[in-house]
């Protein structure tokens, strides 16, 4: 609950006290002018370096090489846009990547979500293990679950496949739910909920009116999360999988050597493209909101 | 006065509730008690507050009072006792069934739903009809009417605790509760919400109760007080009576100042105790103390004292000589001086500038003089200082 | 980016009560709503596990079954054979790591401090390259250290590639396929992981604290020595987990940017799994990278003082 302007002593203080220094515009010397903006500066490179590759992989999209690899500008060309399914095989690992996707979201986020619940909520015995096996699979390198997790089905004879890219995904995801809405959650006043409770809400009525909406927009984001972290994971895929079982990042992966289309590229800018269009309007709803009001 | 001037236990007039139906009368605490763990949070209370009135529970932090508020509005549980609103028995009822709303220190405004929203909550859980009439007035009675469609983020600090307090009066409980509603606002909203909470209160004639460690505001805002200390309750009654009488040297302290010297009772005389003040005799009305014989401690504020540098005016009056002034403040309506009195104590005096104002210097010789119907005994096993640092404390 | 904000904060945060609310519901709601989550973790994760350990003290082969035997010899011997791509990938994780803290605390002070109104458009300028797969971005970087490139060029021009020899991170002239191009990629790919939990505890860094050292005659690097940084610290500690944890385990940036020669050990354990199918072996590394990781972290965030971690 936050308080507003006249109640908050922060307010009144910071309004009492003679603003920040003001900024000397010395001397236009160059040297001066660097150290001043020596953080800014670095700040610069660093998201150069960060969003090269991306501009790379846009570039590259438009490119019509002259050999398998697309590593060499050629020239321009917007065939690989109109033809995207045109490699054999990406569309399908497409599919499976987005089918997986959606699945281990749905999976994850149920689960993580009663976790997390249970866990900002409620009293129980047995809290710091249950801390415990939620950091562990975060803090454990890929490799190693890829690897143990094929250890297991390859042991009792689970045929590699969908199923087990699932059950993997669900499994790496979980512990990335739950400690995001408990986040969102241990952002929520408890009182909100007393509040209902003494307001003749019952423990239902309280949960699906007070709790689930104010922290919904915590489920959405580990639900996002989960999904990129589905569509994006290969290593322990790589582990699960079957030859009859591609997904996109296994696709790309095997074109890293074999040969790799410029139709792989448009995928990574289309995506790209997506997920900044999906934050853009997110932003324009909130900021209509704010204005409206 | 007479200590015994307001009974608790004597039922208010009743005023004319709109829902026949609601469950109505006066708040009764029998023998109630809350340990958590083996510290007593509450301590074998006993208390009526009857219907219609503006009860505050006073005390500085720790003191139990919003353990006490919260196991009437069903978020806590006593560990015994038993709490009922008229004959109804609400002990043991989950807090969504009982009739009772409490408007919350922090507010807990549902901050995805608008003012409107908010305040039809309660309407709505229990399936009112007229939910959007009944809304209108209470958000007409509370000024809000204009910002109905603006979501909690949006309003000032002033504007938030009217719409907590419209959220709860909707729903005419059988008690209202309030904890500490004006802690989170600046000094100058603050007076104008006692004023306009105090009006709200005459309007709808809800029992209000209402938990704050500022005895300005319970004295400014309540009908009656309950002054609560480690869990019991100290005294109740009347502000002015509680301001003017104090029964104990933590209710003295805690509401206002009081110097407190220790005397012993050597006579009686009519209606009045004879006490000797090191060495001075001094007179008190015996119905002003909890003590009539052997050691007591005479209580006296420092507005009822006197400074005389001259004659000592003709009149009843208690009068002790050769105090010094130690130290002397002005502060515009009065000055405070501390004098050393003869035996090393040093008392507190305000005195009102009514005339010129005259500061006396430190070093100046005085007699402290007062009318023997304002001073008050207490029993002097106790501490003298109880309450004192409280303050300090309540106030940070 | 609420996930590495909130990763963040619920790791670090001490444990709070959950509120006195719990008593009046059921008792056996919260194991009812952790049991499956729980399960499938027990399940997926732990148990896994516990089969990995098992294969890795087994012997046998693909063809005719395995057997527990109780070898230990299996650790020894993988052990000894691949030290060199077990020490490669904690050094390439730790260089990695380093240069992701310097490059990515002036980042996030930038944002938290110096965006003003762009605060938020930043950060997601930060989590963007997510955006586009992992694999995809990671082949762009062949695409810019390639030899005849733009980049190569500018750094011949600044001399970086002489350095980098002299840092022995550059056998030859070629920057692609080196330990450079290798390391620059985990640094790269990782470099959001560590930005977002710095963002997460610098932005929480009240202001005024720099104003009251300033006041109090710090000049404005003692105000950073003496208070940003320590203040930060917790977001130092997770940041440098969550970069050096997967970097360790890493073999894509080593396989698509580096040579024979810079092989990490995740590369060998994916080998022997898949391709090799010593399954024992594969495992007996897979158990040690696991355990020397869990030693590193355990270590590190015993110096930190930050035990609230877990």
């Amino acid at each position: 609950m936050a308080l507003t302007a006249p109640a908050d002593p922060a307010d009144l203080v910071s309004t009492a006290q003679p603003g920040p220094p003001p900024v000397h515009r010395r001397s236009r010397n160059p040297i001066t002018w660097v150290r001043e903006h020596i953080v800014g500066i670095f700040a610069f490179l660093a998201f150069v370096y960060l969003l090269l590759p991306n501009a790379v992989v846009v570039l590259f999209s438009f490119n019509n090489p002259t050999g398998r690899f697309n590593y060499q500008w050629a020239s321009f060309s917007t065939h690989a846009w109109t033809n995207v399914c045109e490699p054999a095989g990406l569309c399908s690992s497409l599919v499976l990547s987005l089918q997986v996707g959606v699945l281990a979201t749905v999976g994850a986020t149920v689960l993580g979500t009663m976790m997390a619940f249970a866990m900002s909520r409620h009293r129980f015995r047995g809290r710091a293990p249950t801390n415990l096996l939620i950091f562990l699979p975060m803090a454990t390198p890929e490799v190693v679950m890829g690897s143990s997790l094929l250890t297991l089905f390859v042991n009792i004879g689970i045929p590699l496949g969908f199923w087990t890219i699932l059950i993997a995904h669900i499994m790496f995801c979980l512990s990335f739910v739950v400690v995001t809405v408990k986040a969102r959650m241990a952002s929520l006043d408890p009182r909100l909920e007393q509040a209902a409770a003494d307001l003749y809400a019952n423990e239902t009525q309280a949960f699906w009116r007070i709790t689930f909406p104010l922290v919904a927009p915590g489920i959405a984001a580990a639900a996002l999360l989960a999904f990129s972290l589905s569509f994006d994971d290969f290593i322990i895929t790589n582990f699960n999988a079957s030859p009859s079982s591609i997904t996109f990042p296994m696709y790309v992966w095997g074109s890293a050597t074999r040969g790799t289309p410029v139709q792989i590229n448009v995928v990574g800018t289309l995506m790209f493209l997506i997920a900044i269009l999906a934050v853009g309007i997110s932003q324009f709803v909130s900021w209509r909101r704010s204005r409206r009001a | 006065m007479s200590l015994d001037s307001l009974d608790p236990t004597q039922p208010a007039p009743v005023q004319e509730s709109t829902n026949g139906d609601e469950v109505s009368g006066d708040l009764v605490l029998t023998r109630v008690t809350k340990e958590f763990g083996t510290f007593k949070a509450v301590d074998d209370i006993d208390l009526t507050i009857p219907q219609g009135s503006f009860f505050a529970l006073l005390g500085p932090s720790g003191c139990g009072k919003t353990t006490t508020l919260r196991m009437v509005a069903g978020l806590e549980h006593p560990t015994v006792g038993r709490i009922s609103i008229g004959s109804t028995d609400i002990t043991g009822t989950k807090p969504y069934k009982r009739p009772v709303n409490t408007v919350f220190q922090s507010y807990a405004l549902f901050p995805h739903m608008d003012v409107y929203e908010n305040v039809a909550f309660g309407l709505r859980r229990r399936r009112k009809k007229d939910v959007k009439k009944q809304v209108d007035e209470v958000l007409e009675l509370t000024e809000l009417t204009a910002l109905s469609r603006r979501k909690p983020a949006q309003l000032s600090g002033g504007q938030q605790q009217r719409v907590a307090l419209a959220r709860a009066i909707v729903n005419r409980p059988g008690v209202l509760l309030l904890d500490e509603p004006l802690g989170a606002l600046d000094l100058k909203l603050r007076r104008q919400m006692q004023v306009e909470l105090k009006r709200i209160q005459t309007e709808v004639g809800l029992t209000f109760v209402h938990v704050t460690h500022d005895q300005e505001e319970a004295m400014t805002m309540a009908d009656t007080i309950a002054v609560m200390n480690a869990g019991r309750i100290e005294q109740m009654g009347a502000p002015v009576e509680l301001y003017e009488a104090p029964r104990t040297t933590f209710v003295a302290n805690f509401l206002g100042q009081s110097n407190m010297v220790d005397c012993t009772i050597t006579s009686t005389a009519g209606d009045r105790l004879i006490a000797d003040m090191h060495g001075t005799s001094v007179a008190m009305l015996t119905a002003r103390s909890t003590v009539t014989s052997g050691k007591l401690l005479l209580g006296i504020r420092p507005e009822k004292l006197h400074v005389i540098t001259d004659e000592v005016p003709a009149g009843d009056l208690d009068v002790v000589k050769g105090g010094v002034i130690t130290d002397s403040s002005f502060i515009g309506v009065s000055t405070q001086y501390l004098v050393r009195m003869p035996w090393g104590q040093e008392l507190m005096v305000f005195h009102q500038n009514r005339d010129t104002a005259r500061v006396l210097a430190p070093g100046t010789p005085v007699t402290l003089a007062w009318s023997p119907e304002h001073a008050f005994g207490l029993s002097a096993e106790q501490d003298a200082h109880a309450g004192v640092e409280t303050v300090d404390e309540a106030a940070s | 980016m609420t996930a590495f904000a909130g990763l963040e904060r619920g790791s670090q945060g001490p444990a709070q009560p959950p509120p006195d609310s719990g008593k009046t519901r059921g008792r056996w709601t919260p194991y009812f709503l952790l049991l499956p989550g729980m399960a499938w973790l027990a399940v997926f994760f732990i148990v896994p596990v516990v089969f990995l350990v098992s294969m890795s003290l087994q012997t046998g082969n693909i063809v005719d079954g395995y057997e527990l035997t109780w070898n230990f010899g299996t650790y020894g011997d993988a052990i000894t054979q691949y030290w060199d791509q077990f020490v490669r990938s904690f050094i390439y994780a730790l260089i990695a790591t380093v240069a992701a803290l310097l490059i990515a605390y002036p980042l996030a002070y930038a944002i938290a401090f110096k965006a003003g109104r762009f605060k938020n458009l930043l950060l997601v300028m930060v989590i963007a390259p997510f955006f586009t797969s992992f694999l995809i971005r990671t082949l762009a970087w062949q695409v810019i250290l390639q030899s005849d490139g733009i980049v190569v060029g500018i750094m011949e021009k600044l001399h970086i590639i002489s350095l980098l020899q002299w840092l022995q991170l550059l056998p030859t002239d070629q920057v692609i396929f080196s330990p450079f191009a290798v390391i620059t990629g985990l640094t790269y790919n990782f470099l959001p992981f560590m930005t977002l939990p710095l963002y997460a505890s610098l932005e929480r860094l009240d202001p005024r604290l720099l104003e009251a050292g300033g006041d109090l005659y710090a000049r404005p690097f003692t105000s950073f020595r003496k208070i940003t940084l320590p203040l930060s610290m917790p977001g130092v500690v997770a940041g440098t987990l969550l970069t050096f944890i997967p970097a360790a385990g890493d073999y894509i940036n080593s396989h698509l940017l580096g040579n024979t020669s810079t092989t990490m050990i995740g590369q060998v354990i994916d080998g022997q799994f898949l391709r090799v199918l010593d399954y024992p072996t594969a495992s007996a590394l897979s158990v040690t990278l696991m355990a020397t990781i869990v030693i590193l972290v355990a270590v590190y965030v015993w110096r930190a003082g930050t035990e609230e971690l877990v």
